[in-house]
């Protein structure tokens, strides 16, 4: 353990850690923007710098390590007004559009700009590149009019991913976020898995699919397991109105245990069917080859007598049951229980050779 | 899977795909294993015809034939005992069955499987010996590997390949099939199979049967009953006169569709139960809507054996009911009346008959959920089987198992090999999926990958649409032409309904275990429109 004073208040942290670290450990927040727990380190953005006492320069907390007897502070004047010189120097480059930005209210740029006061910028004397928002992919927008470059997309899709799509293309004021050919994200090795989406702290990067249909703060986040494939990704539904809107990651490994957050294109942005126009809302009764609605009750005494007239007449085995690799295991249970002992067969399987 | 997802990220040292495109079915896994290779330098073999996105990075890839996974697996296992690579100690203290099975691999040299599976015998050599060096070797297999006439053959190689040099019940080894549908392993967990009541207790057995009879109050049926490609092949005879069908889409997933159309048609009765009109519902004489995942509460069970909470994030929308709640008001009119207040009270009764589940409860389930099995109420769940050497039966069997061929091979008229599987941007029968928007968006339609040399020879160009023909029928196709398979295979998937390929695919070939079909090798041929 190491022990640093921080604040004027005395914390403890494991040998190893951060600042950062050390300080989140113990309750201290300091504002990051390119720092992610779950990705190599960036130090790039000089957002959570802090002073330390008997150390010329500020330190970058995410990368420096915490040493026994340090003294920190990480809201003193001098630290307060170079936070506000690393918001101004990246509001240069941000098209603040707070009114029509997906982002509104979850954006880590807007939360620290309205703590340290930033309304606009001195830096603006190069003037802003205007971006063309044009990727046609009908997943991710991509608006780098927003993007304050941090890198994160870039290390997620390179780190959990593996997919490698996106890069920095040239430096300093020209820099930017690309595919090897400044191209679509359809041109590149990219498959739409939006960890870049899941990492962005602004609005830069976007789901296309949820674009419109409710803010982070008008919608409740219901943690549960993805209807796609085997690999059982925990993910959150966003609901609003009684209506899925959007899907989002859990992050913590403590509820996210295969995938932490991570997803495919399918659990990212596969979740509108539910609001599909096709969906059957009532029971139907084909008569003459045609479907005509029913009641449930009527359809379920139909299909109760129907089935109990076979069972008595052509006997349980002549029955059988198909139930679901997609339905729960509760229902699974049931429809198994359903063909035995209702029914009286076990003629009953579902598609898991298919 | 015997052992945990998390095991291919951090704890494999080699691992060996074969028979699963990963990176597109379970991409996230796919990720955890590209992660392992890339940055912690676990090693990689690829086994498949197509050379698809995991090859790229494959320390070996083996294009091996359509259908030629035991000949493939035996020549690994010759070269691995030729040159003294297995774990003797593991094979004495854990297995039975050795001798035979070296028996019969002893033919399978390198050379002599190169002709079977035209993977270079060098390659086979290569491959065998970073599995058989590596300290935690993993093999991952799927569909590529189960849907063959040979499938029970094809698993049991694998398990053979493992048992051979030790790499099973420690993390990071192991046999891992990766389960396609999201609770597939549920599914089968529940009893939703003709042979089993949940947690795989036989239905033959009295003394089980005796508990579920005790448990429900009737008496049950004592004999195994029909799979679901036997059910609709006893529907074609005329000896299912009702099916029940819930959120399963036979029209679209069975194989030769003309055959199931057939069989559907003769049912006296059919009732399809589910949240689309899918192809299969046209069929029914009564439907009953359904609801999503996002409708219910529950639970699912992952490939690796992981039970987690489903929850409810919006009401069911107008007019329909829970899948639960059908069953109970079905079983009722039916004079055996079910009533629960909750999937939770249903959990409690199924756990209190299935003893790998026993010891879990929705509380139980929050967070991390639990891996079976999981017997008891303080046990903590179980992140890999076998643990030692330990398996269900008391020693791992060796089998002895010879190379046949797939049942359809080409000849004159059907001169190519035609495989199906599915891509990343869709989901099985596509009833979810196609209806998603932005995935149908981007993947609209079906596409047949064509080889570049036959496309020459054909004159096929790229996008051109073209008939893909077997022995049970005929569909048009967008041809997409790519060197990631060879000159006498093609491949398609099964998402669209536009091209259902399995109108295409062969009904009579199937595993003689496990009844599966062989969707992975039928004889077709091609033609231009
Ligand atoms: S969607 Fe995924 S693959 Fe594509 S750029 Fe973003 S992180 Fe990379
Ligand atoms: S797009 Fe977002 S995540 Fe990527 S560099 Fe820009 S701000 Fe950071
Ligand atoms: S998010 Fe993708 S990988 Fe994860 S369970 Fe869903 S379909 Fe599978
Ligand atoms: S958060 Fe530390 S430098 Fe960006």
């Amino acid at each position: 353990m190491v022990t640093l004073t921080v604040n004027g208040r005395q914390i403890k942290a494991p040998r190893g850690s951060t600042i950062l670290e050390a300080c989140r450990l113990n309750g201290i927040e300091i504002p990051t923007l390119c720092y992610d727990p779950d990705l190599r380190l960036a130090g790039s953005c000089r957002m959570c710098l802090v002073e330390a006492k008997g150390r010329p320069l500020f330190l970058a907390s995410c990368v420096a390590p915490a040493e026994d007897g340090m003294v920190i502070e990480t809201e003193s004047p001098d630290i307060v007004e170079a936070r506000r010189i690393v918001l101004e120097l990246l509001a240069a480059r941000h098209d603040f559009s707070c009114q029509t930005c997906e982002k509104n209210g979850d954006c880590k740029f807007q939360d620290y700009c309205y703590r340290y006061g930033v309304k606009d910028s001195r830096f603006t004397d190069g003037g802003r590149h205007v971006y063309p928002i044009d990727d046609p992919n009908p997943f991710i927008e991509r608006d780098y009019n927003k993007c304050i470059m941090c890198t994160r997309c870039v290390r997620a899709c390179e780190e959990i991913t593996v997919a490698r799509a996106i890069n920095v293309k040239d430096r300093g004021h020209n820099a930017k976020i690309a595919t090897a050919f400044d191209g679509h994200l359809a041109d590149s090795p990219c498959v739409f898995c939006g960890q870049c989406i899941m990492v962005c702290p602004v609005g830069a990067l976007t789901s296309k699919v949820s674009a419109g249909k409710g803010r982070a703060y008008e919608v409740d986040r219901v943690l549960t397991t993805c209807t796609y494939c085997g690999t059982g990704c925990t993910l959150e539904l966003n609901v609003k109105d009684n209506q899925v809107v959007g899907v989002t990651s859990n992050r913590s490994e403590e509820y996210s245990p295969v995938n932490k957050g991570a997803l495919c294109v399918k659990g990212r942005f596969g979740w509108d069917f539910i609001n599909s126009p096709d969906r059957l809302t009532t029971p139907l009764i084909k008569e003459n080859g045609e479907f005509r609605e029913a009641s449930w009750d009527e359809a379920l005494d139909l299909v109760a007598a129907r089935l109990q007239a076979i069972k008595e007449s052509s006997g349980p085995d002549s029955m059988a049951v198909f139930t679901s690799a997609r339905m729960t295991n509760e229902e699974n249970y049931l429809a198994q229980k359903f063909a035995r002992a209702v029914l009286g067969t076990n003629n009953v399987d579902h598609c898991a050779r298919l | 899977m015997t052992n945990s997802i998390e095991e291919l990220e951090k704890d494999a040292k080699c691992i060996f795909v074969i028979g699963s495109n990963t990176t597109e079915n379970h991409p996230v896994i796919g990720m955890k294993i590209k992660k392992n290779v890339l940055y912690r330098g676990a090693k990689l073999i690829v086994a498949d015809p197509r050379r698809i996105d995991l090859a790229e990075m494959a320390d070996v890839y083996m294009a091996h034939l359509p259908g030629t996974d035991v000949a493939l697996i035996n020549g690994m296992m010759n070269v691995i005992i030729n040159e003294g690579l297995v774990d003797k100690e593991f094979i004495d203290n854990c297995t039975e069955g050795y001798e035979a099975m070296a028996e019969v691999v002893a033919k399978y040299t390198p050379e002599y499987v190169e002709k079977i599976t035209t993977v270079p015998a060098e390659d086979i050599r290569k491959a065998a010996r970073i599995y058989a060096e590596s300290e935690a070797a993993v093999i991952c297999y799927a569909m590529g590997v189960t849907q063959h006439s040979t499938g029970t053959d094809n698993v049991k190689s694998i398990c053979n390949l493992a048992m051979l040099t030790g790499n099973i019940g420690r993390p990071g080894t192991g046999v891992d099939p990766l389960r396609g549908q999201n609770n597939v392993q549920g599914s089968c967990d529940m009893g939703g199979l003709p042979v089993t009541y949940p947690g795989y207790q036989a239905v033959t057995n009295e003394a089980v049967r005796a508990k579920f009879e005790a448990a429900w109050g009737v008496p049950l049926p004592p004999n195994n009953g029909l799979t679901l490609t036997e059910t609709i092949n006893k529907a074609h005879e005329g000896q299912i006169k009702a099916l029940v069908v819930i959120g399963e889409n036979p029209m679209m997933s069975d194989p030769d569709l003309h055959h199931v159309e057939e069989a559907l048609e003769k049912l006296d009765f059919l009732v399809v139960q589910d949240i689309f009109l899918t192809e299969t519902a046209r069929y029914a004489d009564v439907v009953l809507p359904g609801v999503t995942f996002a409708e219910k509460d529950g639970t699912f069970t992952n490939t690796e054996r992981r039970v987690q909470r489903v929850r409810k994030a919006i009401d069911p929308i107008d007019g329909a009911k829970p899948d639960w709640q059908i069953i109970c008001e079905l079983a009722t009119r039916m004079g055996y009346p079910m009533h629960y207040n909750s999937p939770e009270e249903i959990f409690e009764e199924m756990k209190a008959l299935t003893p790998s589940y026993a010891g879990m409860s929705y509380a139980r389930l929050e967070g991390r959920g639990l891996q079976w099995p999981c017997p008891s109420a303080d046990h903590p769940g179980t992140p890999f089987l076998h643990k030692d050497g330990k398996f269900t039966r008391g020693k791992g069997l060796f089998s002895a198992i010879e190379f046949k061929e797939p049942r359809e091979l080409p000849d004159e008229e059907y001169p190519l090999i035609l495989t199906t599987g599915r891509n990343l941007y869709h989901y099985h029968t596509g009833t979810m999926t196609r209806r998603s928007v932005a995935l149908d968006k981007h993947v609209p339609e079906a596409e047949l990958e064509i080889n570049p040399h036959l496309a020459a020879k054909m004159g096929i160009r790229d996008g051109e649409k073209v008939r893909l023909s077997t022995r049970r029928g005929s569909v048009e196709i967008k041809a997409k032409i790519t060197d990631i398979l060879a000159e006498n295979v093609v491949f398609t998937t099964f998402h669209f309904h536009e091209a259902a390929v399995n109108w295409l695919t062969n009904a009579d070939s199937l595993d003689p275990v496990a009844k599966i079909p062989e969707y992975k090798v039928c004889a077709a041929r091609i033609d231009k429109i």
